[in-house]
């Protein structure tokens, strides 16, 4: 069978369960598939609670923790989340084990939230082949919106493309002139922010960008790539890299009493973990972007959604960092597929969870920028596209000028 | 011309790390004649006592100290504890021993002190060095460091009776046990004296690449080419070595154009195969030779 015809046959089937779902709910009538009860949700979730990227497993515990809450206050339309997550040591092998076990024995509706951009690369085909949702992949990766190609796959976060073109389109309008260096990690993660870097330019990516520099995330430190890229004479440097090397940038670049226009990525704006060991002094006027709060920003205090966040942390997280982003991130994912889980009514078929993640309408988490709201539709599976520029003073983030929009991209 | 003097200062002062790192490595190859793939997460995990003790109020110089007593306390005990009752087993048995050491300190040291980055003080300050940019204050200091380590650990092996016994412990086994000398002893002062010198390289260098139990992973690997390109048997080399592997790789990385960035821990990697190939003892290593 042709992979064209199997895709048809994909497409029927799938409007075909479409319109009964829609008879069904007329007629209110209980519609499940495995991991789904009159009493009980199975989610699953992939997160690396081991390894090199473990910083990130306190996003899976946020999740386990914040489903906690939701069945204690009764659950999500009455029936209980049974948040079941695996640790795959951010190793795709283990991910693809994992994998199986959550859809064939521990038969969960939806793989939730599982992170990192290896690791749902290697589940991706799997869970598309099995008809199960890969619902708000934790990657920024641009490739997870393509409904065509796999339906059953959704991002979240702003995808790193998208973000980089903010910063190119803030570049052209504030320094047109500049004289660009761009630093980036040589990996997926690295590539996606200079592809998007060099789309956003268009034309002008040529004679704006003097060097491009790579470095290997083996390396102790990339000290000597910084002496290279201030020798270019370059007044801008685009900063694409993780948050060690990210803070190893901002201090070294002190230390050399350089001062570019210097723009890091969403992924190192933590203030504990990246301003802080560079050194604030260093860190003065660095730019970057946001779609989320921050915990431990006295801005958002009285703002109701944090104070939200923050007592939920208080009682489910007790004596946590509430500088990490990822209490903040892991609340912000649990709350959307919570909110989509309520959509679905008593309609918890698998497709139909599809369905509601793809009809998300200016839906906006407790932890989100406000103005920064969730749209998505059958054609459009990236979640969250608007960011807002911020800029670093003192010893946090200042937001400034309007959420920015990443122009739709197919 | 700016950009190679550039080149070669930043090389200088990455040599320093990997150099510091090497004279650890060299420790152990003295004292156990094998090459501790823990080493750098040793040094990480006292480096992270170091800081704790700190967070603790400790002041700085009573916390390096007081880290070095650990560490080397800490060291035999693991000679003694894990690896004399495996000083007869075949070299792969303690290869794996090494490994399941290196994941074990690792995890542990994410388990307690978390994964993400901290900052670690240094002593020196990290202003610009004598007006230079490109150098620090604290590169500075690790470089002198690193030299006074090295003289100190040249006067103890020639002057001192324990350095003495040290080494004829490691390079004539039986003779040394014949006039007297507790071999046991001696390996497990090796393993002390190692680990308390990889602390004082993980508190140099973590100020610079910050502290973090993923920290040592890379500078483990330019350690042992260090060592291998100086010479395992021989402290002066594997500084020589470090400095060398610094700049080579900085220069390569830079001017040849292909290698550069993607090529970088490659080199490091070439370096090692073709020394053993071309010169298996190393720039200033003896040669061991072995009655059959």
């Amino acid at each position: 069978m042709s992979s064209r015809h199997q895709l048809r046959i994909a497409a029927i089937s799938t409007a075909l369960v479409a319109l009964v779902a829609t008879g069904g709910s007329a007629f209110a009538q209980k519609k499940y598939d495995s991991g789904a009860t009159d009493t009980e949700i199975k989610v699953g979730n992939i997160m690396p609670y081991s390894g090199p990227a473990s910083a990130y497993g306190i996003i899976g515990k946020t999740e386990a923790a914040y489903f906690q809450m939701i069945n204690d206050n009764g659950g999500i339309n009455g029936r209980k989340v049974n948040f079941i997550t695996y640790d795959d040591a951010y190793s795709p092998p283990k991910a693809v084990e994992h994998t199986r076990k959550l859809v064939e024995s521990d038969e969960v509706l939806v793989v939730f939230n599982p992170l990192g951009t290896p690791s749902n690369t290697a589940i991706q085909k799997y869970l598309n082949t099995k008809k199960v949702p890969q619902l708000f992949v934790a990657t920024g990766a641009a490739k997870w919106n393509d409904p065509k190609h796999f339906p059953w796959t959704m991002g979240w976060q702003p995808n790193y493309q998208d973000e980089a073109r903010i910063y190119a389109k803030y570049l052209l309008k504030e320094k047109p002139d500049a004289k660009v260096a761009v630093l980036y990690q040589n990996d997926d993660f690295g590539k996606d922010y200079v592809k998007g870097f060099k789309e956003g330019l268009g034309d002008k990516a040529k004679s704006m960008i003097v060097t491009e520099e790579s470095y290997e995330i083996s390396e102790p430190t990339i000290d000597s790539h910084i002496v290279k890229i201030k020798s270019t004479g370059a007044d801008t440097l685009m900063d694409f890299t993780t948050p060690k090397f990210a803070a190893q940038t901002i201090k070294k670049a002190g230390e050399l009493n350089w001062k570019p226009l210097h723009i890091v990525t969403n992924v190192s704006i933590s203030v504990g973990a990246v301003m802080k060991p560079a050194g604030f002094e260093y860190g003065q006027g660095v730019l970057s972007a946001a779609y989320l709060k921050d915990g431990a920003d006295s801005q958002w205090d009285n703002d109701p959604g944090m104070k939200k966040w923050s007592a939920f942390v208080d009682k489910y997280l007790p004596g946590s960092n509430k500088s990490d982003s990822g209490l903040v991130y892991g609340y912000g994912a649990a709350q959307t597929l919570q909110k989509v889980l309520e959509m679905c009514g008593d309609n918890l078929t698998r497709e139909n969870v599809m369905k509601q993640a793809a009809s998300l309408k200016d839906f906006q988490t407790d932890v989100a920028l406000p103005g920064v709201k969730i749209n998505t539709s059958a054609t459009d599976f990236a979640p969250i596209q608007q960011v807002q520029m911020m800029r670093f003073k003192g010893e946090k983030w200042e937001l400034f000028g309007d959420v920015i929009s990443s122009e739709a991209k197919d | 011309m700016d950009l190679l003097v550039n080149q070669v200062l930043a090389g200088i002062a990455t040599g320093a790390i990997y150099a510091c790192m090497a004279l650890a490595i060299v420790m152990i190859f003295q004292a156990i004649d094998h090459l501790n793939f823990a080493q750098g997460e040793m040094a990480m995990f006292s480096t992270f006592i170091a800081w704790q003790l700190m967070q603790w109020g400790v002041p700085y110089w009573w916390a390096f100290i007081l880290t070095l007593i650990i560490s080397f306390a800490a060291g035999v005990i693991i000679e003694r504890v894990l690896f004399k009752p495996l000083a007869k087993a075949p070299v792969l048995t303690n290869v794996a021993g090494f490994i399941a050491l290196f994941a074990i300190i690792n995890s542990v040291a994410g388990l307690i002190w978390d994964f993400t980055i901290k900052q670690f003080p240094t002593p020196f300050g990290s202003s610009p060095f004598m007006g230079s940019q490109l150098i620090s204050t604290h590169q500075a200091g690790m470089i002198g460091v690193t030299l006074v380590l090295l003289i100190l650990l040249f006067l103890f092996f020639r002057f001192t009776r324990i350095g003495l016994a040290m080494r004829a412990a490691a390079t004539l086994p039986e003779s040394a046990r014949l006039v007297g000398i507790n071999t046991g002893w001696m390996i497990a002062l090796g393993w002390g004296m190692a680990t308390a010198i990889g602390a004082i390289a993980g508190i140099l260098i973590a100020p610079v690449v910050f502290l973090e139990p993923n920290m040592m992973g890379g500078v483990l690997l330019y350690g042992f080419a260090a060592a291998v390109l100086g010479g395992l048997s021989s402290p002066l080399g594997a500084v020589i070595g470090g400095f060398l592997v610094g700049i080579f790789e900085n220069l390569v990385g830079t001017y040849i154009p292909g290698v550069g960035n993607e090529l970088k821990l490659p080199i490091a990697l070439a370096l090692i195969v073709i020394v053993l190939v071309v010169k298996p003892t190393g720039l200033m290593g003896r040669t061991v030779v072995k009655r059959v």
